[in-house]
């Protein structure tokens, strides 16, 4: 089971220039909420921001990762 | 699941996208979303007042793998709109706030446009296709 702090972990470690704040919303373990920040995200429309975050994860959203509820910002905008 | 040339399933869905300018697949019916996030996006819609169709994943788990192999997109719920996947429950949330989904629909966005967001629900529904 995946944690929050793990998932910040590898969210940053993929994207260049990121800050990622993860919170586990239900407690289960299973549902999570992030806000990232990147300078990646630039010039990109939503639907690509957050592919590039689902992509760190693969068939794991879905799976042990139920949902990952995402904000995305570039620096700008946070 | 492989690539095949020939995909009934993954060809009724692109069919579906094509036919209905607004769709809109989620867990559950737009009545009975069994789910949050689908409930969410539903009540976007139905506060823009929006005509949309609507496709219940849940009864059989290949109509969410080939959604998700055709759209690359992994979660539920999707919105397409005119052909194009507009996103899941957090960017139509975003862009409905913002006035954007309104535009993108072609619809007036109302004066007090707010989502109220539902607490996720138990998980044993959607568990059936964990």
């Amino acid at each position: 089971m995946p944690t929050p702090d793990e998932i910040k972990q590898r969210i940053e470690a993929a994207l260049p220039g990121a800050a990622a704040e993860v919170e586990d919303y239900t407690g289960g373990g299973d549902h999570f909420r992030a806000t990232v920040v990147s300078p990646a995200f630039d010039g990109l429309s939503r639907i690509a921001q957050h592919r590039l975050v689902y992509d760190i994860f693969g068939a794991e959203i879905g799976g042990p990762i139920h949902a990952l509820s995402l904000t995305t910002k570039v620096p700008e905008q946070a | 699941m492989s690539e095949q040339t020939s995909n009934p399933i993954r060809d009724a869905i692109a069919e579906a996208i094509a036919d209905n300018p607004v769709i809109l697949f989620m867990k559950g019916t737009p009545d009975a979303p069994a789910c949050g996030f689908s409930a969410r996006t539903v009540a976007a819609l139905q506060a823009l007042d929006a005509p949309f169709a609507a496709v219940d994943i849940l009864p059989d788990p290949r109509i969410r793998q080939e959604l998700s192999g055709l759209s690359n997109w992994p979660t539920i719920p999707q919105l397409f709109v005119k052909g194009e996947l507009v996103g899941g429950a957090d960017i139509v949330t975003e862009m409905f706030e913002s006035g954007e989904l309104a535009q993108t629909l072609g619809v007036e966005q109302p004066a007090d446009a707010t989502v109220a967001e539902p607490q996720p629900k138990p998980l044993g529904i959607e568990n059936r296709l964990g």
